[in-house]
């Protein structure tokens, strides 16, 4: 299973957890010796695969452009209503990553996927897949808080109103009050529904951001470090609700703290420079990761 | 919360529909900009169409007879007298030689209006260049009236009955004649580009609006282009921020960038005119008004080029010890200069295409001379087009056309300039 | 000597007092052992007393030019047999306009009155003096400036400081000719505003319905007194403007959306200046097309479905007008669509929503300020066109809403109203600066107001 040779290098391995080891300067390390190691791997470290998964990805390339890959050859299985956590240091395509699941790379001109990605046994980038089915099924949340330029109401009730999921006014309202209630936020809006979701602060814009995902119940949610942009409380608030979710999605997260991570996830999976080096248990992997790059990024030796 | 499955379903079944809407929304996209070339497509051929067959104009092979008789002197005679020779006369009787017989005075007047009043003139040039020539037997080719050039480019139909057409049938008897014995050709309109303007459209020329096209044009570059600078420089540069009238600068400059330009007009005829007594009709005023009009064009592109430098660069050259004026003399300017000349350049084109003020300050005197400094009276091009656009001959129309595709080709070359500088100098920072 | 060849000889001296000026600071600072005791590069020093010898000298050549033929042709005329001088002034005036042009000619036309031989020659004398002072009171201050400048010049002395100052002050100067442009623009149009509403009142200008701005020569001839009610005008202007609206907004509109949105980037690559093109076009070319090929064309085709349809048509000019304005529409709306954020359209793509769902319900409202901005600078540009209404509208006034007869358009009858030759105080001219006002003012609140509503919308995303 393991095809990566872990004593042949030109970096020993920190013996101790202790990061001003990490700094020594006899501790270098040859990223070029990796790179050509991670391309002949077949596998990622760990535990990729899994049964009766949510999405099965094999040998997923993405290009920018054609002579830009961005992503080589990932294998990887999203298990149902778990919380995966995807790390690795800025450039090293977990963002991308993540947005080829629901094909909002399809709107970014030159980008080309290539490899086998199927939701539930069907495959995304099928021709008679329809994106915007798929994404109805797929929801995401961004970065910053992205919320439209519209009422608290209008911006829940988007997606079901475009989507024609609701036959009457007072379902939809049903909807919305649902939504914003699993996303924490009705009671701090209830009064306010019509003002611009625009006049919220950031951390209830988000919280916003992931009711209007929800509204459409989607079978996945897809955040795309969805606290970066946010204050310490605001943070907190939002990661007590994405283990509140777990009950009925399945949700990928992409996040820049290794301690958040560490704190929602059940799986987490580590990328660099494209490649994905290990998926493990999240716990297995900050307290005995295997691969010596993870070792590295999570002892802070690089990030 | 709802079922799955059906709500993949309810997705899937508004879906057709959806995508119905969304091919008839990028329909609507794509019909515009169709729409909208297929004008700027429509103009364009009519107007080439138009006007191409202007720069040809028919001219018609004539014998005449220099005899001292007919013209009145003889080949000693002085220059004034040579000039004041009759030598309508001596083309008269050339066409009444080729067309003898002919004594009714209405065909009597349409023999002499055959040819352009511009073939005496040829001679007598011909003649006071060469006294020698008085006495003898010539064969000039002279310009062919602009009812008869209409007809031989195919212009007046001769199915119409005869009252409709501007050539009757009797003429019509004399074209095929000479038509038939070659002595009609198509030639290249040289005194299109050589003279002024004329009464007469086949003597009809651009070349005073040209020149006046230019002097006004150099006049306004002379004054915009270095204030334009300097006033951007100043704002981009120098200006304190939040400062009140820097900031009622500044909202001047855009509104003034979206008056309307006939107001501009206004204050030419009002200011320059009446007040200061610039001379009127002349490009000294013309090209005051349009510094005027085209200092907001060339204030904001200038500040956008300035804009563009980065700070960097600035802040290297503050740490060599430059002063402000140095660094932006030595260093700011000459890196935003490619962007300021095209500025310039498209600012320019404007103002060269520019009408409706010039008609306040005078500009649509009819001009036969060429002016021949900034203080002369002087046509410009597009006035000139807005001039010949009035005149009922259909030679005028033709005219017309020519005239805007010499103007489009000005502007066509100097949009080239600016796009070849952006190419040639753009630097990304 | 006129004042070209003064010009010419001052830019001469200019250029030899820079070369002293440089040497005479290179000399100065021989004697403190070398260049690096002056505070400022040698260069500096000549450019100083080249600002010493021109500032005070143009500024004195200006004003002299500017107000010596005032001078001049004042004491001509207080010389003036009194006889002359009790007559009226427009008598004054017209005598001493032939005086003047005889002047300028430089020749004495002996056949014209004795008075006025005389006068003429008293002008020509005094023009003479006049020039001579002139040339002798500039180069006496170009001279006393590059003295003084030269006694300045010392090591320790800050030239670069003070020619720097100077450079500011130049460029200040050149700043301010916005503010003074609109200051011109208001006044002339405003005095001569004013002088009109002294004719006519107000009220019957804004709100009169006849516009007939032929006034009679004599007092004798059959419609004498012009009337000025401006309602036809502004309703003409009006109807064409709206014409040109409803073609330009929805087209330029959507030409932006599917450029910016849609169009993969080559077709931007040749759509884009293609539009361009269109917008490059100078007015009088779409003003001949109108007149010439779309109006006639309207012409037929009414005729052919049985209306009638005036040869000079609201709806041939508004249409031509509306292309023009498309291209301009269309790149504002372009600026105001690509200032939407990504965020935006990834939010609602994320949802599932096809492309024409996001265009029309989140990037639209939210770059409805920069539209609406966008539109309000689109109807300015409208209404103050000019040569397509010369050339393709009517001249008469004609209050009608139906785009197949002629109207006039405010600036239709200024053009009409000031070109060919007009004595310039009666009510006819003037009414042209009451219009030009009424089209100023109009235009300066929609430019304002959609300048205001733009900047406010980009704030909102920078």
């Amino acid at each position: 299973m393991n095809t990566l040779a872990l004593t042949n290098n030109t970096m020993t391995l920190p013996t101790s957890k202790d990061p001003s080891a990490a700094n020594s300067k006899d501790q270098a390390v040859d990223i070029q010796a990796i790179v050509e190691e991670l391309k002949h791997a077949t596998q990622p470290v760990g535990v990729p695969f899994l049964d009766d998964p949510k999405f099965y990805t094999r040998d997923v390339d993405v290009f920018y452009n054609q002579a830009k890959q961005a992503i080589f050859g990932v294998d990887l299985d999203i298990g149902k209503n778990e919380v995966i956590a995807m790390i690795g240091p800025s450039g090293c395509g977990k963002s991308t990553f993540l947005r080829c699941l629901n094909r909002m790379n399809d709107t970014i001109d030159g980008c080309k996927v290539t490899g086998q990605l199927l939701l539930d046994g069907e495959d995304i980038y099928a021709k008679e897949q329809d994106p915007v089915l798929l994404r109805a099924r797929v929801g995401m949340v961004f970065q910053k808080p992205n919320p439209f330029p519209k009422s608290i109401y209008d911006n829940v009730a988007y997606g079901p109103r475009i989507h024609g999921l609701t036959a009457n006014r007072s379902e939809l309202d049903d909807i919305v009050e649902d939504s914003l209630k699993k996303a924490g936020l009705f009671n701090e809006v209830k009064d306010r529904l019509q003002a611009p979701g625009t006049g919220l602060s950031g951390g209830q814009q988000q919280r916003l951001c992931i009711a209007r995902a929800i509204a459409v119940s989607p079978e996945v949610i897809l955040m795309d470090e969805p606290t970066s942009a946010l204050d310490p409380i605001a943070t907190a608030t939002i990661e007590e609700l994405i283990d509140e979710l777990r009950q009925s999605f399945t949700i990928c997260i992409v996040t820049h703290s290794m301690q958040q991570a560490a704190r929602i996830s059940q799986r987490t999976a580590y990328f660099h420079l494209g490649y994905l080096v290990e998926v493990n248990k999240t716990n297995t992997v900050f307290t005995n990761p295997q691969h010596r790059l993870t070792e590295n990024y999570i002892t802070g030796r690089f990030g | 919360m709802m079922q799955m499955s059906n709500k993949t379903e309810l997705v899937r079944a508004s879906l057709a529909k959806r995508y119905a809407r969304e091919k008839r929304f990028r329909f609507w996209g794509l019909a515009s900009i169709v729409l909208s070339l297929t004008f700027l497509a429509i103009l364009l051929t009519t107007i080439f169409m138009q006007g191409w067959p202007a720069f040809t104009q028919t001219y018609m092979k004539l014998d005449v007879n220099l005899s001292a008789e007919a013209l009145g002197v003889d080949a000693h005679a002085p220059q004034d007298k040579l000039r004041a020779a009759s030598y309508d006369t001596v083309v008269l009787n050339a066409l009444t030689t080729r067309f003898p017989g002919i004594t009714e005075r209405k065909q009597k007047m349409a023999l002499k209006k055959l040819v352009s009043s511009s073939a005496a003139y040829d001679l007598q040039k011909m003649v006071m260049a060469n006294p020698k020539l008085i006495g003898t037997q010539q064969t000039v080719w002279v310009m062919a009236d602009d009812d008869i050039d209409t007809y031989f480019k195919g212009n007046i139909d001769r199915t119409q009955p005869e009252a409709d057409r501007r050539i009757k049938d009797f003429q019509l008897v004399w074209l095929d004649d000479l038509e038939a014995k070659n002595e009609i050709e198509r030639r290249f309109n040289l005194p299109f580009f050589t003279s002024g303007d004329s009464r007469e459209p086949e003597q009809a020329g651009i070349l005073s609006a040209l020149m006046g096209s230019f002097y006004t044009m150099l006049v306004t570059m002379t004054l915009a282009f270095p204030i334009g600078v300097a006033a951007a420089i100043y704002l981009e540069e120098f200006a304190p921020k939040n400062n009140t009238l820097v900031d009622f600068i500044e909202v001047n400059i855009n509104n003034l960038a979206a008056v309307p330009s006939i107001v501009f007009g206004l204050l030419g005829l009002a200011v320059f005119i009446q007040f200061f007594g610039v001379p009127r009709s002349t490009p000294l005023v013309g090209g005051l008004v349009l510094t005027l009009i085209t200092l907001p064009t060339i204030i904001i592109a200038s500040r956008a080029a300035l804009k563009s430098v980065p700070p960097s660069i600035r802040q290297a050259a503050y740490g060599m010890g430059a002063s402000r004026v140095q660094t932006v003399f030595h260093h700011t300017l000459p890196l935003a200069m490619p962007g300021i000349l095209t500025g310039t350049i498209i600012g320019m084109a404007h103002a060269l295409g520019e009408t409706a003020p010039l008609l306040m300050i005078g500009m649509v005197a009819f001009i036969v001379d060429i002016p021949q400094g900034i203080t002369d009276p002087a046509a410009i091009l597009p006035v000139q087009i807005y001039l010949w656009s009035d005149s009922p001959e259909r030679a005028f129309t033709e005219k017309t056309s020519a005239a805007i595709i010499v103007l489009l080709f000005f502007l066509v070359m100097m949009n080239l300039l600016a796009v070849l500088l952006r190419k040639r100098f753009e630097r990304r920072w | 000597m006129n004042t070209s060849i003064i010009l010419l000889l001052l830019l001469v001296l200019a250029a030899f007092s820079y070369f002293f000026g440089r040497k005479r600071a290179l000399a100065v600072s021989n004697g403190n052992r070398g260049v690096n005791k002056l505070h400022s590069l040698p260069g500096y020093y000549g450019h100083l007393v080249v600002v010493w010898c021109l500032l005070p000298s143009l500024i004195a050549l200006m004003l002299w030019s500017f107000f010596s033929p005032t001078f001049i042709s004042q004491n001509v005329i207080s010389s003036l047999p009194t006889e002359i001088q009790s007559t009226d002034t427009t008598n004054v005036n017209l005598f001493m306009n032939r005086v003047e042009s005889m002047a300028k000619a430089g020749v004495i036309d002996e056949t014209a009155e004795p008075a006025q031989q005389e006068a003429a020659r008293r002008y020509i004398e005094l023009q003479h003096n006049s020039n001579i002072i002139k040339a002798v009171l500039v180069f006496a201050l170009a001279g006393l400036g590059i003295f003084w400048a030269f006694r300045k010049i010392a090591p320790n002395f800050r030239a670069r400081n003070q020619v720097e100052k100077v450079i500011v002050g130049l460029m200040i100067l050149c700043a301010s000719i916005a503010i003074v442009t609109t200051l011109g623009i208001v006044l002339s149009v405003l005095f001569e505003s004013l002088r009109f509403f002294q004719a006519v009142p107000i009220t019957e200008f804004l709100f009169g319905t006849h516009w007939s701005p032929q006034t009679a020569i004599r007092n004798d001839q059959v419609g004498g007194s012009g009337s000025f009610g401006a309602i036809p005008l502004f309703a003409g202007t009006l109807l064409i403007s709206v014409i040109a609206l409803a073609i330009a907004v929805p087209v330029g509109l959507m030409s932006a959306i599917y450029l910016s949105e849609y169009a993969s980037k080559r077709v931007r690559a040749w759509v884009k200046p293609a539009l361009e093109v269109l917008a490059g076009i100078p007015t009088v070319v779409y003003g001949f097309f109108a007149a010439l090929t779309v109006a006639p064309f309207i012409r037929t085709l009414g005729e052919s479905i049985g209306l009638t349809v005036a040869s000079e048509s609201a709806l041939a000019a508004g249409l031509v007008m509306g292309v023009m304005i498309i291209p301009f529409m269309s790149s504002l709306s372009d600026d105001v669509i690509n200032a939407v954020p990504q965020a935006m359209r990834d939010g609602s793509y994320g949802m599932g929503a096809t492309r024409s769902e996001t265009i029309k319900q989140v990037i639209l409202p939210a770059a409805l300020p920069g539209i609406v901005g966008a539109f309000l600078l689109a109807a300015s540009r409208a209404i103050g066109e000019t040569m397509i209404v010369v050339m393709a509208a009517g001249l008469s006034a004609n209050l009608t809403a139906n785009p197949l007869e002629a109207v006039t358009t405010v600036t239709v009858q200024i053009v009409t109203l000031l070109t060919g030759d007009q004595e310039f105080d009666s009510p006819k001219t003037l009414a042209a600066f009451a219009l030009g006002l009424t089209l100023f003012v109009l235009t300066l609140i929609l430019n304002i107001l959609a300048l205001r509503i733009v900047r406010k919308y980009r704030e909102q995303y920078e």
